[in-house]
């Protein structure tokens, strides 16, 4: 799970971490209004968006009067934003977040990361800061700093320092970085985060060591103990469909395709969407349903799919290990029955009852296209799309 | 000879009170699987499927000489389970448990060196569908009649692919020594590499088949190993080629984060190292026959 800038570093702050005074607005008023609260007479108002890459988006603008914060913040709400990391169809922007800028001497890159090879916590480093890390790693790769961190003594003090050397800070704010980087580690930890990138971490003209910018990825599978993370997802940032797939306990992937799919396994569903695309068709979605495929998780799933317009053919692919194909098959039947779909559904069905399984769909009266094995399954939903298409049908299910 | 386990391997299942617990251990004892009792605290004293329950795995290992465990306990408790079993003397542990948090996963992993390597427990999983010896031994959730006894050896990171594979072997006649689920999540027990050293050690293997996927160095580590300490065949499918990146599809792990981690760039590595790669993956078990009648 995202959270916001403003979040990121209210709980790094929480942890030690210096920040730059700001405040959070909803509206171009509030924001000049709260820029007044802050003083000062520089400030820097940044469009809240989980995306990187906002700068270049138009999404951060340095101003000099409440005047300036009005007529930039006005542009800003309501606009989508779209940067590298938000898709074609962008962020929405219903937050900004206001600040005192601050005179800037150097910027450094600071991110950590769960390192798999490791299975350790890494800390990657770089004296490019500002730099995107893809950015960095690219071009400039010799000044990237790394060190893991062992799990059952945490970060040491001498790790930090050595990162604050290679990095080249001087030795009078090697101590505000030791503080800064056990800060964000005590946050990845205790609050069960993914990421943490602070990009960038600034040494300001007058010495201090201060996170301009904060980013924080938690473990979804850790928010149970965590609520007061859990409270900080903003829906507004999530795709629609993947929101609601979310809430209904399905794993949805939207994709640009037209093919939909409904899929046991995160592996199998992955496989049957390579099958499509090399079947000439082009996935809609990626969708695991999990093991126990009951009718009102297919139904479910069927809603789903067929609530992106662009679906013209739905595969439903089950290889059933702990259930059985009969039940899976009864499920689709009675889904099919819930949710009318006008257009065309294949069905693959494995392992477990597959015989009787067949011979329920077989029954059903209902218009199923039947499938055996995994290529059969992709070569008849792309055939069937195509043959819908050169017919001309207008294809729109009703969901 | 197989791996990891045989007909005779003592087998407990952690937290088998469970719904799903007991119906996996009616599965793996209709199989043939030699379980012998299970833990939950609290529940000593009880009998599931007229198999004693213990408070400890401590207790279940004194009493009944268990080698191997399946770890059944929800997510926010079985890392507990797993450090438990370890520390009771546990020889093998399979946790099927998907949503375990990744830095309880790190924590597992970091108790689990504090014992000798001669003493030391292996883990595959979690999120993982188990490891089944065909006629010999099943320890796991998958449905065993899909697998023939024979001399291909699996690993995979997928349950239900996995299951796709042994099926099209089984379409063609072909069996399977052993099948390993080293699970879908970013931090687990054992690599590919781990496994691939057991399989390279056993007779009974004549072709290692690796089913991978998007997100993580495990594939390119596997591709390097392969090339210089595997001298059987292996073939390869890497499931996610129409996957976005920076996506999550399903399994936490699967992730491309970081150069080398698509699927594109992961088929890439291994047919540099020599693998065979299926690149579609209705034809695993076609070119695992083609390269098991070459060999």
């Amino acid at each position: 799970m995202d959270i916001h800038e403003y979040q990121a570093k209210e709980i790094l702050s929480g942890f030690g971490v210096a920040v730059p005074d700001g405040a959070l607005a909803y509206s171009p008023e509030q924001a000049a209004y709260r820029a007044r609260e802050l003083g000062g007479d520089r400030w820097v108002v940044k469009a809240q968006v989980h995306a990187g890459g906002r700068g270049k988006a138009g999404g951060v603008k340095i101003c000099d009067s409440d005047h300036e914060i009005h007529e930039a913040t006005e542009g800003m709400f309501g606009q989508k934003i779209v940067t590298h990391q938000t898709g074609p169809e962008g962020k929405g922007i219903y937050r900004v977040y206001v600040e005192a800028a601050v005179p800037i001497a150097r910027e450094i890159y600071l991110g950590f990361v769960l390192d798999r090879t490791s299975q350790r916590v890494m800390i990657v480093a770089s004296a490019e800061g500002g730099m995107e890390i893809e950015e960095i790693s690219a071009e400039k790769p010799d000044s990237i700093v790394r060190a893991t961190v062992e799990p059952a003594v945490g970060l040491r003090e001498f790790q930090c320092r050595q990162i604050a050397f290679k990095l080249g800070v001087d030795a009078g704010q090697v101590q505000q970085m030791v503080r800064t980087l056990q800060g964000c580690y005590r946050a990845f930890t205790e609050l069960d985060a993914t990421m943490v990138e602070v990009n960038p971490l600034v040494i300001t003209s007058d010495a201090r060591v201060i996170a301009l910018d904060a980013k924080m990825t938690f473990d979804d599978n850790a928010l149970f103990r965590h609520p007061q993370v859990a409270e900080l997802r903003d829906k507004s940032q999530e795709d629609p469909r993947e929101a609601r797939a979310a809430d209904r306990g399905l794993n949805y992937v939207g994709l640009d395709g037209n093919i939909g799919c409904i899929v046991n396994g995160a592996g199998l569903a992955m496989a049957t969407m390579d099958t499509i695309k090399l079947a000439g068709g082009e996935p809609a979605n990626f969708m695991d349903i999990g093991g126990g495929a009951t009718p009102e998780r297919v139904a479910k799933a069927f809603r789903l799919v067929l609530s992106d317009k662009n679906v013209q053919a739905v595969l439903v692919n089950i290889f059933a290990g702990i259930n059985r194909c009969d039940w899976v098959a009864e499920g689709v039947v009675q889904a099919l029955k819930e949710v009318e779909v006008d257009i065309p559904v294949i069905v693959r069905l494995a392992g477990t009852n597959v015989e009787q399984g067949q011979k329920i769909l077989a029954q059903s009266g209902m218009p199923i296209i039947r499938a055996s094995t995994l290529n059969e399954a992709a070569e008849r939903a792309v055939g069937a799309w195509k043959n819908d298409l050169s017919q001309g049908v207008r294809m729109r299910a009703v969901s | 000879m197989s791996i990891l386990i045989d007909k005779d391997t003592r087998i407990i299942v952690q937290g088998i009170t469970g719904k799903m617990a007991r119906l996996h251990t009616k599965d793996m004892v209709a199989y043939g699987s030699n379980v012998v009792g299970g833990v939950v605290p609290g529940k000593g004293g009880e009998q599931v499927e007229g198999l004693p329950v213990f408070d400890t795995v401590e207790e279940a290992v004194a009493a009944t000489g268990a080698e191997a465990s399946l770890v059944f306990v929800p997510p926010p408790f079985a890392a507990d389970s797993i450090m438990e079993a370890a520390d009771a003397g546990i020889r093998y542990c399979v946790c099927i448990t998907d949503g375990i948090p990744a830095q309880d996963m790190i924590r597992v992993k970091r108790y689990m060196y504090r014992y000798p390597k001669e003493r030391r427990m292996v883990l595959t999983g979690p999120n993982c569908a188990g490891t089944i010896s065909p006629g010999k031994s099943m320890l796991g959730i998958m449905p065993g009649h899909i697998y023939l006894k024979g001399n291909v050896g699996i690993i995979g990171r997928s349950g239900t692919l996995g299951y796709e594979a042994a099926s099209q072997l089984k379409a063609l006649g072909l069996g399977v020594s052993t099948s390993v689920g080293i699970g879908g999540d970013p931090i687990n027990g054992s690599s590919f590499v781990d496994i691939l050293k057991h399989f390279e050690a056993d007779e009974d293997t004549h072709v290692i088949a690796m089913i991978g996927e998007i997100g993580g160095p495990q594939e390119a580590e596997a591709a390097e190993f392969i090339r210089d300490h595997v001298t059987k065949p292996v073939v390869a499918y890497v499931a996610g080629l129409t996957a976005p990146k920076g996506r999550t599809m399903g399994h936490a792990g699967a992730i491309i984060s970081a150069f080398g981690e698509s699927a594109s760039e992961k088929v890439e590595i291994l047919s540099a190292a020599g693998v065979t790669v299926a690149e579609n993956p209705a034809v695993i078990g076609a070119t695992i026959a083609q390269v098991m009648e070459a060999a």
